[in-house]
């Protein structure tokens, strides 16, 4: 691997011309990543990006790095064996909500449950673009869609709760109107040791246009967005005078905090090693109409998986010294004939 | 011993066949390991057939919860465990009742007659006591109290309780038989010793049970003759007696030491493949990665990953775990990456008969994926045999870049036989070179990397893996433009690319062996298998010619492609009869690629077929 290389933007973007749809949050997201890579001082080459399928899925063809752009939802378990094949390579995930929370489900949970070393990114529409328009695991009861003209039935997932009760080591989200906020949880979800899962508010403008437009438009954001700080008591509005609290129940609650005092404020700490604070916070808004916490919910350290399986492989190698074929031939009971 | 006891007369047999059935619980899986492998180490040929019920405790005494494991032992080179067992083991009611229609007339059968009390009788579906009655009259039968002797050889013992003792009859059971056909003593007790190494009661107990079994043979006055079976005139060279599952996963290690690849298995728990997951995860410290999935989809996608990182990559599963993989195996197709795709096969459809064996799934490896999308498939034909092929499986897998399916079965995979090990060196270099440089030059002079250029002769694409510097490149499911690999949607281009996969799988036939033909060549009737069929076809084969009928027997191990002289193999027989284990699979596939009127015998019973069932279809056609 090379050492701190320095690379620009053009490094890390390859020939080919994106086919999203003019005006897709997918453009904000490439270029936010394409612009950070160069700061995050790695090598094109020692990067893979590794994809499903769907709008966001086209997003390795992009990149000039190493990538594959594989099959509907398997996207968390192709890059699973590829960070055990190539633990020294960086390995980044792209999806979205429907590759990775409705048929790669599964793969998505048990990948954060391993906390093998992936970077994932899930763009979240709310909304199956590539196949034009049908609801998605995360669209808002009641969404009236070509699949279901009288409206959905089903209870949308909150993927950051999702994350958290997958034993996810580290948790995020951010949106697509906001390059410079992308780019720090970018870089800290890339530096986390484990798998790093992102929720990035996207906005697909022809089948979902404007999903987020109530909480990530720049004239709302102080209002609607609950800026998550580490080690800060957490805070939001226009004057800073909302913010949150942990209730008698234990939920996290939104209050003014002119009636409850600075010091009653919930203060952010990312590093709990139990969960459910951050599952609290993680429940504050049922969809983005209502205040939503964005930042890095949980960042805690447990052995990676991968590194942990490339130890295996060494401790084996120290007990039985180097695999030998002709020994393991006769390593049951043999006999001879002359 | 004692002094009363006459000596019994020993005959010799040039073969015998043990059959050991009991309750799922009486450990009847290994008596017939250890009676296996003290003949083994005796020099006798052997092949096993163990046969248990899916379930893991099936109701104690039922038929439902009988286990049995068949052995043939022989003092020539033999390929079957054998038609009708001559000797039938029976620990209880239920076992007997199950197994009796298998015995020979004029057969052995020992019993435990501790078991055969009104409660067992009765779970086994007997109103009488068939011990009783006359209707074992044609058998020879021995009645031996195993449970009561077994406890009280234990009883002073000290830890051993009577509930512990009882568990030992097996090894009675088994030093009676290893002194009624003269075993060797000395490795069932050196293995006792090693198994139960921590446990020292368990240790005495076993040894106990082992040579009360055997002194009661001896004491007994109860047998007129004990047997020899001679060891086997076999080829010269270190023997093992090995399982299919085990040699398989010797052959996937094996090969990647010569692919001089680190190697990645990603699988998932599936009966009766999961041996081979458990077998590579001992051998880490030869540089395999094993990685147990959260699901079959996933396994195969975590080997895909592994591959594009430039790993031997393989997935191990069964029929319904095939099925799963399907979409994945059609993306190792398209992306051309090495993959090694094990199935073993066992009775479906659906869940069907995890247990027992089939060749159902062949058909489905040809095509069970959507769209053109061709791979090699090849079959194992004998225990042994899955090193080898596992070799072959990955030679293909990375000198052609594409997925490869290996077909077992459940009958190999669990099956025994001595094996005569390899010269490790005479083992084949199947190395390959991963792309270093760019391959291609544009108008301007730029230098680029380009994924599908392909090898002219072998029409394998180029192989760059992540960490090169220079050759960064994006592969996927979307069809590619040739030599680029870029996205491409032009039809002329689909057309190409959908030639070139199907002639790189095409062109494999210049690179196997001619067809392995054995027996008459002036023969009119030709016996057509692929897969573990092999020895009831060519032991019928051998028992027909010896009894002066012709008859050839052509075996495949390569399926995709066939040999390339296949058709002229067919063309030479006026008959060509296909026996499988399903409902007539390679017969269609040879059909439709050469016009011959092949004829088609099937079985789906769970069961291998016999030599004799074989026998009588080339009598039947040759007479
Ligand atoms: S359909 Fe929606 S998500 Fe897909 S490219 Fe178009 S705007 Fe973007």
């Amino acid at each position: 691997m090379s050492e701190a290389p320095t690379t620009t933007k053009a490094d890390w973007t390859s020939d080919q011309e994106p086919r999203w749809c003019p005006g897709c949050g997918d453009y904000s997201i490439l270029t936010a990543v394409q612009l950070m890579m160069p700061e995050i001082g790695t090598a094109p080459e020692d990067t893979v990006f590794i994809s499903g399928i769907g709008c966001a899925a086209r997003f390795p063809y992009y990149m000039n790095t190493y990538g594959m752009h594989s099959i509907h939802g398997r996207a968390p378990a192709v890059a699973t064996g590829m960070a055990m094949a190539r633990p020294e390579l960086d390995v980044w995930v792209i999806g979205g909500d429907g590759d990775m929370l409705s048929i790669g489900g599964n793969h998505l949970i048990h990948a954060m449950r391993r906390n093998v070393n992936i970077t994932i990114l899930l763009f979240n529409n709310q909304i199956y673009g590539l196949t034009k328009g049908q609801y998605s695991p995360t669209s808002e009861v009641g969404k009236v869609t070509k699949s279901t003209p009288m409206g959905s039935l089903d209870e949308p997932f909150n993927p950051i709760s999702v994350a958290l009760g997958a034993e996810a080591t580290f948790v995020a989200r951010t949106h697509d109107m906001d390059r410079k906020h992308m780019q720090e949880t970018f870089k800290r979800a890339h530096a986390h040791k484990g798998s790093a899962l992102v929720e990035i508010f996207q906005n697909c403008n022809v089948f979902n246009d404007g999903a987020f437009a109530q909480i990530t438009k720049k004239d709302k954001r102080d209002e609607m967005l609950i800026p998550l700080v580490h080690g800060e008591p957490i805070r939001f509005g226009v004057d800073n005078e909302m913010g949150v609290i942990s209730n008698a129940e234990g939920s996290a609650e939104i209050v003014k905090v002119a009636d409850v005092g600075e010091s009653a404020l919930l203060v952010h700490d990312e590093t709990r090693s139990d969960p459910s604070m951050a599952f609290a916070i993680s429940r504050l808004a049922s969809g983005p109409y209502q205040p939503t916490p964005v930042g890095v919910f949980r960042s805690v350290r447990r052995p990676e998986y991968a590194a942990n399986a490339t130890q295996q492989l060494a401790v084996a190698q120290d007990q039985k010294g180097p695999g030998d074929i002709h020994a393991l031939l006769r390593s049951q009971p043999t006999w001879e004939v002359g | 011993m004692t002094d009363t006891a006459s000596t019994p007369e020993v005959q010799e047999l040039d073969r015998i066949v043990v059959r050991f059935a009991g309750d799922s619980g009486d450990g009847m899986q290994l008596t017939g390991e250890r009676f296996t492998n003290a003949s083994a180490l005796f020099g006798n040929d052997l092949a096993t057939l163990p046969e248990f019920p899916a379930e893991i405790r099936a109701p104690q005494g039922t038929l439902a919860g009988v286990s049995a494991f068949q052995v043939q032992v022989s003092d020539h080179d033999i390929s079957t465990p054998g038609d009708s067992p001559n000797v039938l083991v029976a620990m209880n009611p239920a076992a007997l009742k199950k197994e009796l229609h298998r015995l020979e007339v004029g057969g052995t059968i020992i019993v435990n007659t501790d078991t055969f009390e009104d409660r067992n009788l009765s779970k086994a579906g007997y109103d009488h006591n068939p011990l009783e009655t006359n209707e074992l009259d044609n058998y020879t039968v021995f009645e031996v109290p195993m449970t009561s002797i077994t406890k009280e050889v234990c009883k002073d013992i000290d830890g051993v309780k009577p509930r512990d003792a009882e568990r030992s009859k097996n090894f009675f059971a088994l030093g009676l038989l290893s002194w009624l056909y003269q075993r060797p003593l000395e490795p069932t007790t050196e293995w006792i010793a090693q198994k139960f190494a921590k446990l020292p009661q368990v240790i005495e107990a076993n040894n106990a049970a082992f040579k009360a079994g055997h002194a009661f043979g001896e004491t007994a006055e109860m047998f007129d003759y004990t047997y020899e079976v001679k060891p086997a005139k076999l080829a010269p060279g270190t023997y093992t007696n090995i399982a299919g599952n085990v040699a398989l996963s010797w052959g996937l290690i094996a090969a990647g030491q010569l692919a001089k690849l680190p190697m990645f298995l990603g699988s998932y728990p599936i009966t009766p493949a999961s041996d081979i997951l458990h077998e590579l995860s001992k051998h880490k410290n030869f540089g395999i990665r094993t990685f147990q999935a959260e699901d079959e989809i996933a396994a195969v996608a975590s080997a895909v990953g592994a591959s594009f990182g430039g790993h031997l990559a393989l997935t191990t599963t069964s029929g319904p775990g095939v099925a799963l993989k399907g979409e994945a195996i059609g993306l190792a197709v398209n992306l051309e990456l090495p993959l090694i795709v094990v199935d073993i096969q066992r009775g479906g459809p659906s869940t069907g008969l995890p247990t027992k064996t089939e060749q159902s799934d062949l058909l489905m490896a040809m095509y069970g994926r959507h769209g053109e999308s061709p791979m090699p498939v090849i079959a194992a034909y004998s225990p042994s045999h899955c090193f080898m092929v596992a070799i072959e499986a990955a030679r293909l897998a990375l000198k052609y870049r594409t997925p490869v399916m290996l077909l077992s079965d459940g009958y190999i995979a669990n099956g025994s036989e001595p094996w005569n090990l390899p010269d490790v060196s005479t083992l084949p270099d199947i190395s390959t070179t991963f792309a270093t440089a760019p391959n291609h030059v544009d108008e301007d002079g730029n230098e680029h990397f380009w994924p599908y250029l392909r090898d002219p002769e072998t029409l394998a694409r180029a192989w760059a893996v992540p960490g090169t510097p220079g050759l960064m490149h994006r592969i996927g499911g979307i069809e590619k433009e040739d030599g680029t690999g870029n996205i491409s949607y032009d039809p002329s281009n689909h057309q190409r690319m959908t030639d070139i996969r199907s002639d790189k799988i095409a062109g494999i036939a210049k690179d196997i062996p001619a067809t392995w033909v054995e027996g008459d060549e002036d023969a009119d009737l030709l016996m057509l298998g692929w897969g573990s069929t092999w020895g009831a076809i060519s032991s019928a084969s051998k028992r027909a010619r010896a009894a002066g009928y012709k008859v050839a027997h052509a075996h495949l191990i390569h399926i995709n492609p066939f040999p390339s002289d296949l058709g002229d193999v067919l063309s030479r027989y006026k008959r060509v009869i296909c026996p499988e284990m399903n409902m007539g699979q390679l017969s269609r596939l040879v059909r439709a690629e050469f016009l011959v009127d092949v004829e088609s015998v099937t079985k789906v019973q769970g069961q291998p077929y016999t030599a004799g069932e074989l026998y009588d279809v080339i009598i039947d056609a040759a007479g």
